[in-house]
This record gives structure tokens, C-alpha cells and sequence, in this order.
């Protein structure tokens, strides 16, 4: 039945006469549909004579031609050379021998090119100074960087080079008499330092001062004093039985680093014997990661601990434990004698001094002082009393080379005072702080682009060289110098006539192809510095040491991180996401701070909904100088009433925005002293967004990096200490390795090459030099701080990092075998729960994880398309090409080493750094694809060198040597950690390897059957 | 976008026509092949010297740096006799450098005309030899039988443009035979209407859609055709998205395979010698052309002719292109400076996820050029000889052995898994050629 009702919206309605109801009535919509936000100018519009039908015949025509004409391929050109060079073949890579000398890094390289561009930096294998660090392997892709000076500045406008010798010629003129600064980075170029006296000799009124932007003033002084040469005592940890440091990283960046594959030769049980590492130190760093007795002291307590330890000093007023662990280091030492070794890295003369003594007393190994480095020649009493000299205005004019005071150099007023400057110049590759504030900016090359020589170690030469014509107008320091010293040669010829006294009739090309010399030609480096004892004075009583409880404040340690070192890199994305190896971070700096500290000024780190990091944020006081908002991480190990922050950080000249991270620490730099009193306090606001790669920080007693003691591993069987797991098999307890415990048909493996990784957890320091040389060779993308945030990295390789709970990994294994039921005190409940709270001072472990290359790979058989396969060589093959991206693999294997291509990484505004533009993506190895959108990817196992091995092999008609294989990690790996090559070969180190009792799977029981296997860390717990 | 010879029957289908309406039609079009050879022209003067051994002579020692009209590494040699006395020509033949050495005038102004570079002593030749040498240069330059040659390019039967002519031609006229037809049969009925002819009206019958229509048996039969066929032709067109066999661009350069590598004889690998070492075969630079087209300014005169009447180009002109883009001047014989790389259109590209190298074919395999890149020396306009699917790369790694000959590599391999497989002669995918990661990656 029809209804008659009526129904009303409103009382309006019965007012029939209404006119709102009857505009109403008319409108479909009570407000007008904002169309001209979607469809622009209305006008434009309604004038067009388009209908809707018609524009679906154009969508729908274009769509189909589009479709259609997708179907045919583009047209590509070919363009060869004109006029080939003779050893460019395209195709096949030239390797060149060259040096990085930035003022932080020293390190003899080689240069891989490809068609004229470098795109990989390796160790070069004849050098002994190490120091091939994860910064040095991603310089090659700072050498692309967009953000490079493209020509010389004359007050911010770009000019030539005969403009700007003009404008210097008259400047240098107009300055006749006045005081010229000519301050530079170290530069250890036996060619440039006696270039600089010719310069100085021109143009007398400029006097030179070398700026170490992190400084060792302190050990130089004390090095000088005790020997006369202005430079850095060499270590070489691998002659050390018993090594102490106090305060020391000496596997970072202590003294330039490089010490990590000495130390690594060290720590490898060889008949039964391995170094005892004992470190002291406040913030947690990688060689306090490393060592088998690691002590949280403030730097205060430091200072007391080397004097305690070389006789100069008591041991009261510490803390019992402290105590303990120092009277046993001591007589550790002593017992020693010449077999060990102390190093410190507290910023005092008279404390570097007193190691040197004792070092020098026990005629210790490990320590050579007739060789010093000479990577370090900073003066800081020197820069200092030039930036006070720019800030009074005695100081007329200023020219800086490769450094970036208005950044680094902490005194306020710094930029304005420049501004006063007469004349100011700066050797720059960037329009850095300085550069932007100088009037004059020569633009100049990266290293890779220049000529130069280097004696990072006395009696050590080696020679830089172009691999890549400049990109840039620009021109080296050294070329200038040349020019306006009226020298009418190039530097190249000047490096050669300067190395003929140092080749002493060795030939110039052999060695330009070695990269290094050995050489016992006195050839010096070292500028004349008056020894600056009286100056250091200062520093020594600048209150740092100051027992902290006077005023309540706490003590901080400024280090640098293992990705941006002094902060020349900041514009490098490699480096940006490479995660800290202790805090696994990426994309910022922090203040780290102890457990205890956090809980006491209500400081928090907490994981939100997926999973990430966020923490609080506090202010930073100290003196008149504030740096506000610093994110807080609280971090296990960091010595109580101590906090640790980096360098490096914080640029915001001359660098992409999104890697414009971090606070400025420089600011607390004061006095060059790493050491520094400051108070803090929590900042009101959101919390910081951290960027962590790894969220899990312990291991809850699994037996996922396996462990030992140097005594059990010494007098115990193997089964003991490494056992295999067993299985259950019709009530019999089997290994999971037997056939019987296989699901799988056995395949014969011992016919041609079959590929294992080995990595040794002893030698391992976790440098992360692998990583980034990963991503150079793999053409890994960088995908930002936000994707890293969602644990969307894509880095193929990564090295975990695991806390102990309790005091050890030991004890977190007794602790979970003690659990009995759900609830109660030992409950597995609650159990688990705090095993997974790492402790105050944990033991901590590193463990590369790449694609393990199963042999019974679980990826593998739930792959819908067949996309993932097995060869027979071992390798884990992954066709980019054949899948679809349903995840399935990633979600079936266990080592969580599979990463999903979440977007186009490549040529995407919204990825913005180096494969987006056609600079950055020249660093791309051609011989590896690009992945797209949506597909999976993970470790080849560098198959495109392995490959290569092989054919080149082919090609000469001979079999492969042994050792012949690498990948890009093994091959960068300083340390002998990891080991690749082919165990059907019984000649190759990896067979030897393998067999080794200490040998393990990752996740054994899984029964994977992996070819990666790793080597279970020994730690040499015996006291005394 | 790249135009390419479908592989399937539907592209085929115009030609099908074509040849259809070429049998039925009757008149035959003889193509006009006469060639007026070059008039031998006699020599202008005569020395006493017999020019057709001169001739021989000439071409052994002297053409690989003179030319008789034209200035190469050294001068031009028409008319030589008239310039120099003979007693002066036997000196400076023997041995050159002796009389620039001696200080004679016309010696020193003649190595400094041509930058210095020293003429090749030879001794060997005697005056008589000389003789026949300088007889010859005096054969008159031959009156440019291009001129001729041009004439009748035109009218060649070859060419696309003429053939369209003469199908159009057909077309209308077999319009017009249908058009008349009609009219004849019109006028017919017209006639026999006039004169009363009375023909039985056609019966009415149910027409044949119709009977089709209805007839459903039939109608499914010839839906299921019609499906199927036009899955055959989509399968067929879609499989050959992106597989170029037969791309055959136009190149900056119009490079003739066939000259080269087919009546010269170059081994491939002279010009693509990073085929050896390399995964790229290479693109010669134009320094390697320039190692023979220096002394090559021109081709010969039978190969000219040839290019213009069977390709329709002018091979010389070619060769300039070569010289502008590498900035060689011909007057000076030295190169410019000036350089303008030759923007090749590629022919074999390979999509980046798959990584080919030629070495490992060319240098450790030993498979010829040939077997990929087809009869490049009868190829005048280069094309994709091979579809370059992965489905051909792997029928050959199934089919093919691998070569042990001499290689110490394979020794230890080949023996285990031969005797594991159980054959002789392993191929290279029972070698691991079929795995995914041995090409993508």
C-alpha cells in the first residue's frame, strides 16, 4: 500500500512560500562542488567545447595508443669514441693506485673505473697502513656529489681562472706586510709542504697553521717532546700479547685509525693463544665493543687510571671493581713486559706522555716511535690563537685549505668576524660555512681527481693520482700555489722532482702503479712547530677533569662515528644510512647517555606502534654555549655520569636537505679537547624520531653468535664448546647434518666450484667497511631516514650488534636454561622478558649477516614463479627479472636477509640522492641491474665477480688460483674476517677454514644447510 | 620507435595480395639492365713506357700513398713526366732521402709540401720499370661514367616508388574493366527490355548469412575459428614485443658490412676487437677506420657504380662523413682537431637484466660471429639476424659443446662431470649454462 505520508526535513518545508527550500529543491548539493580545485580555471572551462564524452574518447584513445606504441622499443644510440684511448676497453675495469689524504683519512687505495669513471675504492694490497675505512670506500661516490663547486667564486660570482689569479695577484699585493693565515688541513705530502715554504718564502707575511678539524694535538706534543719528531707513535697491535687502553677507540678513528687489521691478526686464537684487550673508556665504542674486559669509567676516572697504571699514581678514590680491573691490568701489563701495550686517548700532554714512557720503558712490541704516522700535524695552541686573532682583528687575511673553520672551529662570532676579514679565501669543493663567508673561493678537485703524494707513515710514500679528468672548473691547491709562486710547472712534474730523492733510482711509473714506496729517504713532513709545552698548559687544567660532582654536571665525550668521521662527508647518502655499529642508528647523531643518567633526569627511549625508535630530547648547556634539542639514546655500557655526542654533524651549508641530520657538536669542542663538562636538561616537546636498523638488542641466551672462553676453548673438546645440534629421529638423537635427518634428496657438490663465505666473529671488529663496499659494488639504494624508520633498509649485508643481558652471554644462557615454568621467579615469562633488557655494562658481539646461501634454501622452494634458485656453485640466484614480489621468500627465510624493492629508488624525486641524478648515478656498476619497484633482492655472493674470476680464468686457458675468488666484502675487509673462496679447492684458505673446529652455522637446527659460515668468538676472560 | 619485420603470418598477408594481383595481371615489366661500360680512354701521351705493366707496377708499390689525380700521402701523379725530368724521377724513386739529403731544391721543397714524411726507397724498381710507372700516370682521367649511371638509377624496375605506379595503374584500370562491366550488363538489360526478351526472374532464395545464421552448428564452428585464429595472431604478435629480428636502422654513416667483411675480407675482430676481452663487442672508435680510410678516399670506381645502382648510394660521400666526423682534412692530410661523434643507432640491445658477454663466446667458446649475428659480410645494411630471446640463448646452450681444446680451465670440471653424466662431450648447459644467476644478476 502506497503511503501518503509526508516527511519532513526541517520546520521550513511547511512554510510552502519558502525560498531556501524552494534554492534547495534545485541544488543536488547544499554547497557547490569545489571543482575549479581539481579542474582549474572554471572559466577556461565552461568556454571549452570538450564535453565529458569527449574526454573519455581522448582518455581512452591515448591510453590505447599509448599501449600501443609501448609495444615497440626506443631507439638507442651508440655513441663511440672518436679517438679511443689505448687501455680503455670498454667494458673491462682499469684499476688505479691512488692515495686519500683529506686531512681525517690516510689511506693507500685502489681505483676501480669503469669507461673513465671510478666507481669502486678497494684496499690496495701492497700498502701496510691500513685504514681503508667504510668513509674512505664511499668517498667515490662524494666525488659525484651535485653539490660540488663548479668553478672559482669572486664574491659569490662565478669567474674564471685567469680572473680570479688577477683578482688574487692584486689582493696579495694590496696585503703586502699584513698578517696572512694560510690555515690547512694535515696534508702528510712531502710535495705540498715544500711548495707551501716556497709560497710562504714568496709571500712572507703569510705564515702557515695546520688545522686538524678532530685533534691530536695532545699526543703530538707529547710525541714531540719525547722524540723530537712532530707526529703519532705507530701501533702495531698484532705484536701485543696484553693491550690496554684507556679511553682510547684505537678500532675508530683514535689517531687517525687503521689499526683494526693488526689488532684482528692479534685476537685470532693460534695455538691457543690470542691477545687480552682490557678497554676503560666512558662512551661504549667499537674498541670497547671488542675487548674481553671492558670497564665504564668517566674520563675523570681515566686520567687517575693511566696514572695508576704506569706508576704515576693510586688506584684510590676509584671504585673497588674499577680498582680491581685496573690492579689486574696492571700486573697484566707487567707481566707482559714488552709484549704489551697501553694507548690512551685522554686529550693531556702530560698523560700522553707518561704512556709513551711507559711504553717506551717496557720496549713494547707493538709500539714503534722510530716510524711515526704522520696524518696529524694540527696545532692547536696555534689555531687557536688564529681565531682569536680573526675574532680581535690582529689577524688581516686568512686562506683555508680543505678545512672549514666557520663550521668546526667553536667561538662564537666566528662568521662575522670573518666577514671583517681584509682577505679571505678558501680552498674548498664546496660552498661550505667558510667558502660562503670567504671572498675569494677557489673550487677545488676531489682527490680522485688530483695529483698529490702522501708519507702517512715515516718511511712510507705513496702517490695520489687522477682517475677522471675534473668534472668542475677547478683547479688544486697545489696548482695554484704553483701559478702564483710564478712556478711555470705543473704539480705532476713537481711531485716528480720532489719523489727522485725519495725513489733514489727506482722507477716512477712502477711505483705510481704500486701506489707505495718504501723509502728510507728523510724526506720531512712535519711543519717546524715550535714544541707548544707551555701552550698545552691550558688544556690540561681546562676543568675538564674536574671531578663532576663538584657542580653536578656530567662528563662528555666527543667522538666520531664510523660513518661521518670529522663531518667532510656529510653530503654522502652512503654514509648518512650507514648504521652505527654500537647503536645501529642511522641519519643522525645523539647524545648517548647511561641507563641510570636517563632514569635520573626522566629521560626515556621507547619503541612505538611499528616497531621504531623515539626518544627524549634535552638541551645541552655548557658555559654560555647551548645546543638545543639533541636527541637522547640511552646506551648500554655508557659509563654513569658521563654522555657521549658526535662530530660531524649538524651541516647546513652546501648539503642536501635531507642530509642536513644531527646537532652541531662542534659547538662543545672547546679548547680541542674531546673532553668537556656540560649539564643537561630535558627539552619540552614531541620526542625525536630515531632511525634504527636493528630494534633487537640482545640475543635471550639463543646461540645465535656462539661463544667461548680461550680456556675452555683451549683444554674442552669441540662438542663442548661448539656443538652440533641434534634432531630426533625415530627416538635417536641424530646431528641435523646427517642424511637421516634430511628432507631432501643429497646433491653431489664436490664437482666444480662451490662457493663459502667464512666470517671469523674474532676478527671481526665491526668497522662496517663491507657495507658500504656492498653497496658500491651492488648498486644498493639509499632510501632515506623515514624508510629506514619502517625498516624498509635494502642494505644487503648488515652487521648485527648484540648486548648481553646479564653480565655476559654466558649468563644469559644460564639464566634461560634456569627458567622452570611460566610464572613465578623463574618463570619464562617474565624471564624472557628481562632477558631482553640489555645490561648497564654488557658483553657485546658483532655478526655480519648476508644472504647465507642455503643449500636447502627455504626462499627457494615457495617462490610462485621460480624466481629465486639454486646453482650449483652454491649461490642463491635471484632473477629481478622473473619476480612478482608476492614476499613469500622473505617471509620463509630465517636470517631475514631478503629486501623488498618497496619503491623506485632510482630516478624518484621522492628518493632524492645519488641515483636521481645523472652525476650521482655514475658511480652505478654497470655490471649489476638496477632493481625496479617491486621486486626482491638480497647478496648475490658477488656473483658478477665470481663470474668474472671464472672467465678470466677461461680466457688464459688455466684453472683458477687458489684465493682467486672474492666478493666485495671479503675483498674490503681489513681485518681477515671474512673469507671467500671455493671449498672443492683444497689449496684455498676457505677449505682450510671450513674445517676449522670453530666453524658454525648461522641457525643450525634449521637445517638450511648454509654457505656462509662463521667462526665462534673466542674471548680471553683470564685475569691475571 | 624502431620498425620491425613482424615474425607471424599477418604481415605476411600484404604480400600475399601483392603477388596475387601480380599473376593475374599479364603485361610483364622487363627491367632494363644495360650499363654502358667507361670508354676506355688511350693514353694522352706516350713515353716510350708500356702502361699496362705500369699499371700492374703502380698498384704494387706506388697506390698505397699516391693516386693519379687526387693528393694522398703524397702528390698526385698524372702527368708526373711533364713536371720533373726522368733522370730526376729515377733518383727520387730509388731513394729519396738521398736527394733531399743532397740538398736538391725541388727534393726539399716537396718533403716540406708534405709535412716531411719520407717516400719509401725502392731500389729494386729499374729505369725501364719506371718507365711503364710514368707511362701509365698519363692515362686520362675516364670520363665520369656516373653521370650515366645516374641517369638510369631512376628508371631502375627496383625501386618501391615505381612499383606503386604501377599498382596504382592496375587498380584503376581494373576499376574501370568493373565499372564497364556493370555499364555492358545495364545496357545489355536495357536492349532486351526494349526488344522484349523476357528471362526468368530469379527465384527467391533464403540468403546465405541468413541460412548461416540459422544454421548454429555452423555458427559455433566458425566462433571457435575465430577465436582460435585470433589467438594464434594475438599469441604471435605479442610474443615478438620487443624482439627486434630484422631491425635494420638508418645509420649517420652508411656502413657496408658486405664491403668490409664481405668482398675485403677484414676479420670482424680487427674493427670489434674488444669482442675478445670484453662483454661489449664495441663500436669501433673512428680512429680505427681512419687506420685504412686514410690512404681510402674513395672507393673504386666498379664499387661505386655498384652502390649507386643496387643501393642507391654514393659510397664516397660516405667516406667524407667519416672524414668530417673525425676532423681529418683531406687537402692537408691532417686532422683538424675538430671532432663530431658518430651517433650510431644500436641494433642489438639486450634489456639490462641480462648480462651477456662476448668474450666468454667469441674468445673462450670460439663461436663465429656468424652463428648470432647472421652473414654480416653480405649484409649491406646491417640487421638483427637472431631474435636474441632467451629461448634462443638457451636452445643453444642445450645443443652446444663446450670446447676444451687446450683450455686448462675446463680439465678438472669437464672430466668429473663427464663421468658423472655419463657422455663424452659435455654441452654447456649440463656446465651450468642454464642457471638463472649465470645471466641476471
Amino acid at each position: 500500500m502506497a503511503s501518503n505520508k509526508k516527511y519532513w526535513k526541517s520546520v521550513e518545508e511547511l512554510n510552502e512560500n519558502s525560498s531556501i527550500v524552494e534554492t534547495l529543491q534545485q541544488n543536488e548539493f547544499v554547497e557547490p562542488i569545489p571543482t575549479d580545485e581539481f579542474l582549474g580555471d572554471k572559466e577556461t572551462l565552461e568556454a571549452s567545447s570538450t564535453t565529458r564524452r569527449d574526454f573519455l574518447k581522448y582518455v581512452g584513445f591515448t591510453t590505447a595508443a599509448a599501449a600501443a606504441a609501448a609495444c615497440e622499443g626506443p631507439v638507442i644510440k651508440s655513441i663511440p669514441y672518436v679517438v679511443a684511448p689505448d687501455e680503455i676497453v670498454p667494458g673491462v675495469a682499469n684499476y688505479y693506485a691512488s692515495t686519500i689524504a683529506d686531512g681525517f683519512d690516510f689511506a693507500n687505495v685502489l681505483v676501480k673505473t669503469r669507461e673513465g669513471r671510478p666507481i669502486k675504492i678497494e684496499r690496495n694490497d701492497l700498502s701496510k697502513t691500513g685504514g681503508v675505512n667504510a668513509r674512505v670506500h664511499a668517498s667515490v661516490l662524494s666525488l659525484y656529489d651535485n653539490n660540488r663547486l663548479k668553478a672559482p667564486l669572486v664574491d659569490g660570482a662565478e669567474v674564471t681562472w685567469e680572473e680570479f689569479d688577477t683578482k688574487v695577484a692584486q689582493k696579495m699585493n694590496e696585503m703586502t706586510g699584513k698578517d696572512i693565515v694560510l690555515l690547512t688541513q694535515t696534508f702528510a705530502s712531502p710535495s705540498t709542504s715544500k711548495l707551501i715554504k716556497e709560497f710562504t718564502a714568496k709571500y712572507p707575511n703569510v705564515r702557515h697553521v695546520v688545522y686538524d678539524t678532530v685533534s691530536s694535538s695532545e699526543a703530538l706534543e707529547a710525541f714531540q717532546s719525547t722524540y723530537g719528531v712532530r707526529g703519532l707513535a705507530d701501533y702495531d697491535f698484532s705484536k701485543a700479547e696484553v693491550i690496554v687502553s684507556v679511553g682510547a677507540d684505537f678500532l675508530g678513528d683514535w689517531q687517525g685509525g687503521g689499526y683494526e687489521g693488526g689488532y684482528a691478526k692479534g685476537r685470532v686464537p693460534k695455538k691457543g693463544k690470542m691477545s687480552r684487550h682490557v678497554q676503560f673508556e666512558a662512551n661504549m665504542t667499537l674498541s670497547g665493543a671488542n675487548a674481553d674486559k671492558r670497564v665504564p669509567v668517566t674520563p675523570s676516572q681515566q686520567l687517575q687510571i693511566v696514572k695508576a697504571l704506569t706508576g704515576n699514581g693510586s688506584t684510590s678514590g676509584l671504585s673497588e671493581k674499577v680498582a680491581e680491573a685496573v690492579n689486574n691490568a696492571k700486573a697484566q701489563l707487567r707481566n707482559a713486559g714488552a709484549n704489551g701495550v697501553l694507548v690512551t686517548g685522554c686529550p693531556d700532554v702530560s698523560v700522553q706522555k707518561m704512556v709513551l714512557a711507559y711504553n717506551q720503558g717496557v720496549a713494547s712490541k707493538a709500539m714503534d716511535a722510530a716510524k711515526p704516522r704522520m696524518t696529524r700535524q694540527g696545532n692547536a695552541a696555534q689555531v687557536a690563537s688564529v681565531m682569536n686573532g680573526i675574532l680581535s682583528g690582529t689577524v688581516k687575511g686568512i686562506i683555508t685549505v680543505g678545512v672549514d673553520p666557520v663550521y668546526s672551529f667553536p667561538a662564537k662570532g666566528l662568521k662575522e668576524a670573518y666577514k671583517n676579514l681584509e682577505m679571505s679565501m678558501a680552498f674548498s669543493m664546496k660552498k661550505d660555512a667558510t667558502a660562503s663567508v670567504s671572498q675569494l673561493v677557489a673550487a677545488t678537485p676531489h682527490y680522485l681527481e688530483s695529483w698529490g703524494d702522501a708519507q702517512i707513515k715515516k718511511g712510507t710514500f705513496s702517490l695520489m693520482q687522477p682517475t677522471i679528468r675534473p668534472l668542475f672548473n677547478t683547479r688544486q691547491f697545489q696548482d695554484s700555489l704553483l701559478q702564483w709562486t710564478g712556478n711555470s710547472k705543473k704539480y705532476y712534474d713537481y711531485i716528480k722532482e720532489t719523489w727522485s730523492t725519495v725513489l733514489g733510482g727506482a722507477s716512477w711509473n712502477k711505483t705510481l702503479e704500486a701506489g707505495v714506496f718504501e723509502s728510507t729517504a728523510d724526506v720531512s713532513v712535519e711543519e717546524v712547530t715550535a714544541s707548544g709545552e707551555d701552550s698545552m698548559e691550558s688544556m690540561t687544567s681546562n676543568g675538564a677533569f674536574a671531578a663532576t660532582s663538584q657542580n653536578g654536571g656530567l662528563e662528555l665525550t666527543l667522538y666520531t662515528k664510523t660513518g661521518l668521521g670529522d663531518g667532510q662527508q656529510a653530503n654522502n647518502p652512503w654514509l648518512q644510512e650507514l648504521p652505527d655499529p654500537i647503536t645501529r642508528t642511522t641519519w643522525d647523531n645523539y647524545l648517548t647517555i647511561s641507563k641510570a643518567d636517563a632514569e635520573a633526569y626522566g629521560l626515556e627511549n621507547y619503541n612505538v606502534a611499528n616497531g621504531a625508535l623515539n626518544g627524549s630530547k634535552v638541551h645541552v648547556k655548557m658555559g654560555d654555549v647551548t645546543i638545543e634539542n639533541v636527541p637522547v639514546l640511552i646506551q648500554p655500557g655508557q659509563a654513569k655520569g658521563s654522555v657521549g655526542l658526535a662530530l660531524g654533524y649538524g651541516k647546513t651549508a652546501a648539503i642536501q636537505e635531507q642530509m642536513q641530520t644531527g646537532v652541531n657538536a662542534y659547538a662543545l669542542y672547546q679548547n680541542f679537547s674531546s673532553v668537556q663538562n656540560v649539564s643537561i636538561e630535558k627539552a619540552s616537546g614531541a620526542d625525536h624520531e630515531f632511525a634504527c636498523i636493528q630494534l633487537q638488542n640482545t640475543m635471550m641466551g639463543r646461540d645465535i653468535i656462539r661463544e667461548t672462553t680461550l680456556e675452555i676453548f683451549n683444554t674442552k673438546d669441540v662438542e663442548h664448546w661448539n656443538p652440533m645440534p641434534m634432531v630426533s629421529k625415530d627416538h635417536q638423537e641424530i646431528p641435523v647434518t646427517s642424511e637421516d635427518a634430511d628432507l631432501w634428496e643429497p646433491f653431489d657438490r664436490s664437482v666444480g666450484h662451490h662457493f663459502n663465505l667464512s666470517i671469523d666473529l674474532n676478527a671481526c671488529t665491526g668497522c662496517g667497511a663491507c657495507v658500504i663496499a656492498c653497496n658500491a659494488e651492488n648498486n644498493v639504494p639509499v632510501v632515506g631516514k623515514q624508510e629506514m624508520r619502517k625498516s624498509r633498509n635494502m642494505h644487503w649485508l648488515r652487521i648485527d650488534r648484540y648486548y648481553s643481558s646479564e653480565d655476559s652471554f654466558d649468563s644469559d644462557l644460564a639464566k634461560k636454561e634456569g627458567f622452570s615454568g611460566l610464572t613465578g621467579d623463574n618463570g619464562s615469562l617474565g624471564g624472557f622478558g628481562e632477558l631482553e633488557d640489555p645490561a648497564a655494562n654488557p658483553q657485546v658481539a658483532f655478526q655480519p649477516v648476508m644472504c647465507q646461501h642455503c643449500n636447502h634454501a627455504p626462499c627457494e622452494t615457495v617462490c610462485p614463479v621460480a624466481a629465486t634458485s639454486h646453482g650449483r656453485q652454491g649461490q642463491n640466484h635471484m632473477a629481478y627479472n622473473r619476480c612478482v614480489g608476492t614476499r613469500y621468500c622473505a617471509n620463509n627465510c630465517p636470517y631475514k636477509v631478503r629486501r623488498f624493492n618497496w619503491f623506485l629508488y632510482n630516478e624518484n624525486d621522492e628518493f632524492d640522492y645519488h641515483m636521481n641524478n645523472d652525476l650521482g648515478r655514475m658511480v652505478l656498476n654497470p655490471d649489476v641491474v638496477v632493481r625496479s619497484r617491486g621486486v626482491m633482492e638480497k647478496c648475490s655472493m658477488c656473483i658478477q665477480m665470481t663470474q668474472k674470476t671464472i672467465l678470466d680464468a677461461k680466457r688464459d686457458g688455466r684453472a683458477v688460483k687458489p684465493n682467486e675468488f672474492k666478493t666485495a666484502c671479503s675483498a674490503a675487509c681489513d681485518s681477515g674476517a671474512l673469507v671467500f673462496g671455493d671449498i672443492n679447492d683444497h689449496d684455498s684458505d676457505i677449505y682450510t677454514s671450513k674445517n676449522d673446529n670453530r666453524m658454525y652455522h648461522l641457525l643450525e637446527a634449521v637445517g638450511t644447510e648454509p654457505n656462509v659460515f662463521y667462526k665462534t668468538k673466542v674471548r680471553n676472560t683470564k685475569e691475571v | 620507435m624502431k620498425k620491425v619485420i613482424y615474425r607471424n603470418l599477418s604481415t605476411k598477408l600484404p604480400y600475399l595480395l601483392l603477388a596475387l594481383v601480380l599473376t593475374f595481371s599479364t603485361t610483364s615489366f622487363a627491367q632494363d639492365a644495360t650499363e654502358t661500360p667507361a670508354e676506355e680512354t688511350a693514353p694522352a701521351t706516350s713515353n716510350g713506357g708500356d702502361a699496362a705493366v705500369g699499371e700492374k707496377l703502380f698498384k704494387a708499390n706506388c697506390a698505397a700513398c699516391h693516386k693519379l689525380y687526387k693528393r694522398a700521402t703524397g702528390p698526385a701523379l698524372f702527368g708526373v713526366g711533364d713536371k720533373y725530368e726522368k733522370e730526376w724521377l729515377y733518383k727520387w724513386i730509388k731513394n729519396s732521402s738521398e736527394l733531399i739529403a743532397s740538398g736538391d731544391a725541388r727534393a726539399n721543397a716537396i718533403f716540406e709540401e708534405y709535412n716531411k714524411s719520407v717516400m719509401q726507397a725502392f731500389p729494386a724498381l729499374t729505369n725501364e720499370d719506371i718507365d711503364n710507372i710514368i707511362a701509365y700516370t698519363y692515362t686520362a682521367k675516364p670520363e665520369p661514367a656516373v653521370a650515366t649511371v645516374d641517369g638510369e638509377g631512376g628508371t631502375d624496375g627496383g625501386s618501391g616508388v615505381s612499383s606503386n605506379i604501377i599498382l596504382g595503374g592496375l587498380a584503376v584500370i581494373f576499376a574501370l574493366l568493373v565499372i564497364m562491366l556493370f555499364l555492358v550488363n545495364g545496357t545489355l538489360k536495357k536492349i532486351a527490355a526494349a526488344n522484349g526478351v523476357e528471362y526468368a526472374p530469379k527465384e527467391k532464395r533464403t540468403p546465405i548469412w541468413k541460412a548461416f545464421v540459422e544454421n548454429q552448428f555452423m555458427v559455433f564452428v566458425t566462433a571457435i575459428f575465430l577465436l582460435l585464429a585470433s589467438g594464434y595472431f594475438m599469441y604471435g604478435y605479442f610474443m615478438q614485443v620487443g624482439v627486434d629480428q630484422g631491425y635494420a636502422p638508418v645509420q649517420p654513416i652508411h656502413y657496408s658490412h658486405r664491403i668490409h667483411a664481405g668482398l675485403n675480407q677484414i676479420d670482424c675482430k680487427y674493427c670489434h676487437s674488444s669482442a675478445r676481452k670484453s662483454k661489449h663487442s664495441g663500436i669501433p672508435s673512428l680512429n680505427v677506420c681512419m687506420n685504412c680510410h686514410k690512404n681510402i678516399a674513395e672507393v673504386s670506381e666498379d664499387t661505386y657504380a655498384e652502390g649507386q645502382n643496387e643501393y642507391g648510394v654514393d659510397y664516397n660521400k660516405e667516406i667524407k662523413k667519416l672524414y668530417e666526423a673525425v676532423g681529418w682534412d683531406e687537402t692537408t692530410q691532417s686532422y683538424t682537431g675538430e671532432e663530431k661523434p658518430v651517433k650510431w643507432v644500436r641494433i642489438h640491445n639486450l634489456p639490462d637484466f641480462a648480462y651477456f658477454n662476448h668474450s666468454q663466446h667469441v674468445t673462450v667458446a670460439g663461436v663465429e660471429c656468424q652463428k648470432c649475428h647472421g652473414p654480416v659480410e653480405e649484409m649491406e645494411i646491417m640487421y638483427q639476424y637472431s631474435p636474441l630471446t632467451m629461448g634462443w640463448c638457451i636452445n643453444c646452450h642445450r645443443e652446444t659443446n663446450v670446447n676444451l681444446q687446450g683450455n686448462d680451465y675446463y680439465k678438472k670440471i669437464h672430466d668429473e662431470l663427464s663421468k658423472k653424466y655419463g657422455v663424452d662431450q659435455l654441452t654447456a648447459a649440463q656446465m651450468g649454462g642454464l642457471e638463472c644467476g649465470k645471466c641476471h644478476y
